[in-house]
């Protein structure tokens, strides 16, 4: 029953590369669910990645598995829509064809203005509608990015993967964008897992954010729900009460905590832990 | 002087340089020859006499004068086209066979490489086991090629289009499975979190990424081709600009034989110009 009702469903998830080496990651466990934003965060090496291509389908867990609407994910499928770090555009279509390619994937059946017709409605709601015969070589960074957004978005898909979409973008860009992702994903009740390496934007994008230790042996440490209220703008995020010892939680974290959970789980100490849930100025109670 | 740009500027160049290497030619054919060592002095003084050799600017035998060339050169391309049997043919029909023997050779190195390539750029173990064949014969001269093709073809002219097909077929062939194996992996990825199908992967994402390496193959090879064709035609003869350029230099007529390779190069730079231009049509910027 409590698989029925998880969308997402991730338990006891492990990968190593080497069988003589400690795993990057292990025991992951957590749950997402539908409509949920959820932000994972860690230093270089935790596995972050691997753990999003896993859900992608991408890679293969050395052990658990991750269910999502009571099936195992084996494979890349077209339920699940990722974002590149790069943008991974196809560098001699144009933008629209860019989408149009993902949408023609998704629904093979329909007419070429059908395709037209989605591909660009989703164009413009990342405010490209001007651009879509450039190739993404005209474009600037920030521009791609909203094309591999718009083509992830365009899909459909039930979950929404993001590896690290701004890291290469200018703090502005970054954060037009993050404001045109808000809207996109509370319009469509999206349901997004999103790897970032940015605490403010893990703040203002996220319902739930997922803390992890260092790697190897790198375990979710914490789980941290975002006791900022929803609707948050980065006009005005760091006015709310709840932003600074929200976002003093996360950097603490980061700075200090995440080294210890990697001793003691090379140790052996570990077998069994389960994160702490926390809600920083709430209850800032840390076991 | 200074408004003109490089490329202008150039163009003025080569014309100079052009003409400097005609009066060149020019003084060096129509000075005075010395008499040939069969001729004895007595008969070179009678000949003097006789108003033949001696200081007249003009050469009968040997390397032809710029005007002698002038003639050949009219005199071919005001009727390209002329077939008076098998050993006086027009420029054009030679040429045409040439370039026929190159285009056909060139297409089934095609339709070979190109599939095969894209197979073992796929496949890093159907890589492992060719290789070692492919890096075996990739440096055999084509021409080494020629007795078993004569043997085994029995046809000369079916000998040379084999010839240029295995001198077309490795750079095609690497380069088609270099393009194919360095397809960024991220794209690869794209199209499996799309779920395209093996045949819309194929045409849609692999091959226009890995088109441009393709493309520097099919121009490396088109070069190899049109200097293996001459030399190919020069060894079984019969027909086409190589044979052409050969059976000039058997009526020891040099100034046809220096018309020929002029033509040689000016199709080689045309058939390059073409290659390079299919190659940025296909080009994309990253």
């Amino acid at each position: 029953m409590q698989i029925e009702n998880t969308f997402l469903k991730v338990s006891n998830l492990s990968k190593s590369y080497k069988a003589d080496a400690p795993p990057v990651f292990e025991g992951i466990d957590f749950e997402i669910e539908k409509g949920e934003f959820v932000c994972i965060i860690g230093h270089s090496g935790c596995g972050k990645t691997t753990i999003l291509n896993v859900l992608a389908g991408l890679e293969d867990a050395t052990g658990g598995d991750a269910i999502m609407l009571g099936k195992h994910i084996q494979g890349p499928g077209l339920e699940r829509g990722v974002v590149f770090q790069g943008h991974a555009l196809m560098p001699w279509m144009t933008v629209l064809q860019n989408v149009a390619f993902a949408v023609k994937s998704k629904y093979p059946d329909w007419s070429k203005e059908q395709i037209t017709e989605h591909s660009k409605k989703y164009l413009a709601m990342v405010g490209l509608v001007n651009a879509e015969t450039k190739k993404p070589s005209e474009l600037s960074g920030g521009m791609k990015q909203r094309v591999g957004i718009a083509r992830a978005f365009a899909i459909e898909p039930k979950m929404l993967l993001l590896d690290e979409p701004f890291g290469a973008l200018d703090a502005l860009t970054r954060g037009v964008i993050q404001d045109e992702l808000l809207k996109i994903c509370k319009e469509t009740n999206q349901t997004v897992f999103m790897i970032t390496h940015d605490v403010d934007e893990a703040i203002l994008l996220s319902d739930k954010i997922m803390l992890m230790s260092n790697g190897p042996n790198a375990r979710i440490a914490e789980i941290v729900v975002n006791t900022l209220p929803k609707g948050r703008k980065r006009a005005n995020l760091h006015h709310d009460a709840m932003y600074y010892p929200m976002r003093n939680h996360l950097v603490d974290f980061l700075v200090n905590r995440s080294k210890d959970l990697q001793v003691k789980g090379a140790k052996g100490e570990l077998d069994g832990y389960k994160p702490v849930v926390v809600l920083p100025g709430v209850d800032t109670a840390i076991a | 002087m200074k408004t003109l740009s490089i490329k202008v500027k150039g163009a003025i160049l080569s014309v100079v340089i052009l003409l400097l290497c005609l009066s060149i030619w020019h003084m060096a054919t129509t000075q005075k020859i010395t008499p040939p060592p069969g001729i004895s002095t007595n008969s070179s003084e009678y000949n003097s006499l006789m108003g033949q050799g001696g200081s007249e600017p003009v050469q009968k035998t040997g390397f032809p004068t710029l005007t002698q060339m002038g003639q050949t050169i009219y005199k071919q391309l005001s009727h390209p086209f002329y077939d008076n049997g098998p050993n006086d043919k027009g420029i054009g029909i030679q040429l045409a066979y040439s370039l026929a023997r190159v285009g056909l050779g060139f297409l089934l190195a095609m339709i070979v490489a190109i599939p095969f390539g894209f197979w073992i750029g796929m496949s890093p173990l159907a890589y492992e086991a060719f290789n070692p064949f492919i890096q075996i014969l990739k440096p055999i001269s084509p021409l080494a090629w020629m007795p078993i093709a004569l043997y085994t073809i029995k046809d000369s002219s079916i000998s040379g289009i084999f010839v240029i097909f295995i001198c077309s077929v490795w750079p095609m062939l690497l380069n088609t499975a270099f393009g194919v194996a360095n397809v960024r992996k991220e794209l690869l990825n794209v199209a499996k979190t799309l779920e395209v199908s093996p045949l819309r992967k194929a045409f849609l994402v692999i091959l226009p990424a890995a088109a441009p390496t393709i493309l520097t193959g099919m121009r490396i090879s088109m070069g190899i081709a049109w200097l293996v064709i001459v030399a190919a035609e020069m060894l079984v003869g019969g027909t086409g600009i190589g044979y052409f350029l050969w059976n000039e230099w058997n009526n020891l007529s040099l100034s046809s034989v220096i018309f020929a390779i002029l033509l040689i190069g000016i199709v080689g730079m045309l058939l390059d110009t073409a290659f390079g231009k299919l190659q940025k049509a296909v080009s994309y910027a990253d």
